[in-house]
């Protein structure tokens, strides 16, 4: 266990203090040097889940250590299994209590991807930085970014703030 | 032989300037986010409601556009708006300090309502001004709880100021991409190399950073 956290930490630290547009150029433009080609879709799906992951991770250790003692020592009592601890009383509350970092975290990741765009993968960004470049319409390419971002990301945050609301309100014995 | 090559002193000269080019955008940012954000940080607890509207507004705002369409809409857009023609390294400057006063100010915001209403009615009782007890007793107690976020925000900065590349300042990534172009001849896998290493750089300069502040926090708490 200890060295399987050992590697836990290590992906975690690993991807928290490094830019994400470094680790997609690593990726892209990097690793076909060792015969290792990904298009770059797949490059930005990688570099995205890489980062995300480690975030997840946190936003999950800190709900799962959030999680009373005394919760665990009744379900213990109760007479449950390791598993059945885990599954009935453990992960519901953990998840409530994960959930406003979880929201966030995605958010952060929607936000993320228009960085994508600096490995040729025609999203968002890359789309608009066309249309300035072949059009000329900056005023109206800009708009039309921002525009769209908020349809995508508004629903998202205002979803991620209802789940907190509602989330505060299940957290059992302190 | 090819590493030899690929990291002479030359090249490494050039890519720690470039690192330094990185380090001055996060540095000027966080100078005047720490400033402004707290002064933000303040005025957010005020109990105005059209001050507090405009204030999460501002807030929001900032939080859910990404930070490379902030670049983008002031480095293309101003110049074609209002005719301003400021320099790409500016341009990341003003975006992170938008960015910057904004988290800075949500920080403090959190660490000033988190002090006791009893410290604030003790000074008050002690016949302090407002500002007197904003200076000499919510400040040095809120100094410790927004130290450890202020921190983790300059290693977000430090991170995302990689994306000055895209709108064109010259720092470490773009010295990089210099220096592969350059030796593409010399070393075929340059590529591998040099954004590895730079990997490497920037992992080297946010990881203590990050441990500093989780260890205040833990050693704070």
């Amino acid at each position: 266990m200890r060295v399987l956290n050992r590697i836990a930490q290590f992906y975690i630290e690993l991807s928290r203090n490094t830019p994400l547009l470094i680790q997609l150029f690593f990726l892209y433009y990097g690793l076909p040097k060792l015969g290792i080609k990904i298009d770059g879709f797949a490059c930005g799906v990688i570099g995205l889940t890489f980062l995300g992951g480690s975030y997840m991770a946190e936003a999950f250790r800190a709900g799962l250590q959030s999680v009373a003692k005394g919760q665990i020592d009744s379900a213990k009592s109760i007479g449950l299994q390791p598993i059945q601890i885990f599954r009935y009383v453990i992960f519901p509350q953990a998840l409530a209590i994960s959930i406003p970092a979880i929201g966030a975290n995605c958010l952060f990741l929607i936000k993320e991807s228009s960085v994508v765009s600096a490995i040729a993968v025609v999203e968002l960004l890359f789309v608009t930085k066309d249309l300035i470049g072949m059009d000329y319409k900056t005023t109206e390419a800009l708009f039309l970014l921002i525009m769209a971002y908020l349809i995508i990301l508004l629903p998202v945050s205002i979803l991620t703030s209802y789940l907190e609301h509602r989330s505060r309100k299940v957290s059992h014995g302190t | 032989m090819e590493l030899d090559y690929l990291f002479q002193a030359s090249h490494l000269e050039r890519l720690m300037w470039g690192l330094w080019a990185t380090a001055k955008i996060a540095f000027i940012s966080v100078f005047f986010s720490a400033i402004l954000g707290t002064v933000l940080g303040v005025i957010m607890t005020s109990k105005n409601i059209v001050v507090k509207a405009l204030c999460r507004l501002y807030l929001e705002a900032i939080r859910i556009i990404p930070i490379l369409v902030l670049l983008f809409v002031f480095y293309f857009g101003f110049a074609t708006w209002f005719n301003w023609q400021f320099s790409a390294m500016w341009v990341c400057v003003v975006v992170f300090v938008l960015w910057g006063t904004a988290e800075m100010g949500d920080l403090v915001r959190a660490a000033i309502t988190s002090i006791d209403q009893h410290q604030r009615d003790s000074a008050y009782a002690l016949g302090l001004t407002h500002v007197q007890a904003l200076a000499y007793v919510i400040f040095p107690q809120s100094l410790k709880r927004v130290t450890p976020g202020a921190i983790n925000l300059f290693t977000r900065m430090v991170k995302t100021s990689s994306l000055a590349v895209l709108i064109g300042v010259v720092e470490v990534i773009k010295v990089g991409q210099q220096i592969i172009e350059n030796s593409l001849l010399t070393v075929p896998s340059a590529s591998l190399w040099i954004y590895g290493f730079i990997f490497i750089l920037y992992f080297l300069i946010c990881y203590p950073l990050s441990r500093l502040a989780a260890h205040l926090e833990k050693v704070w708490e």
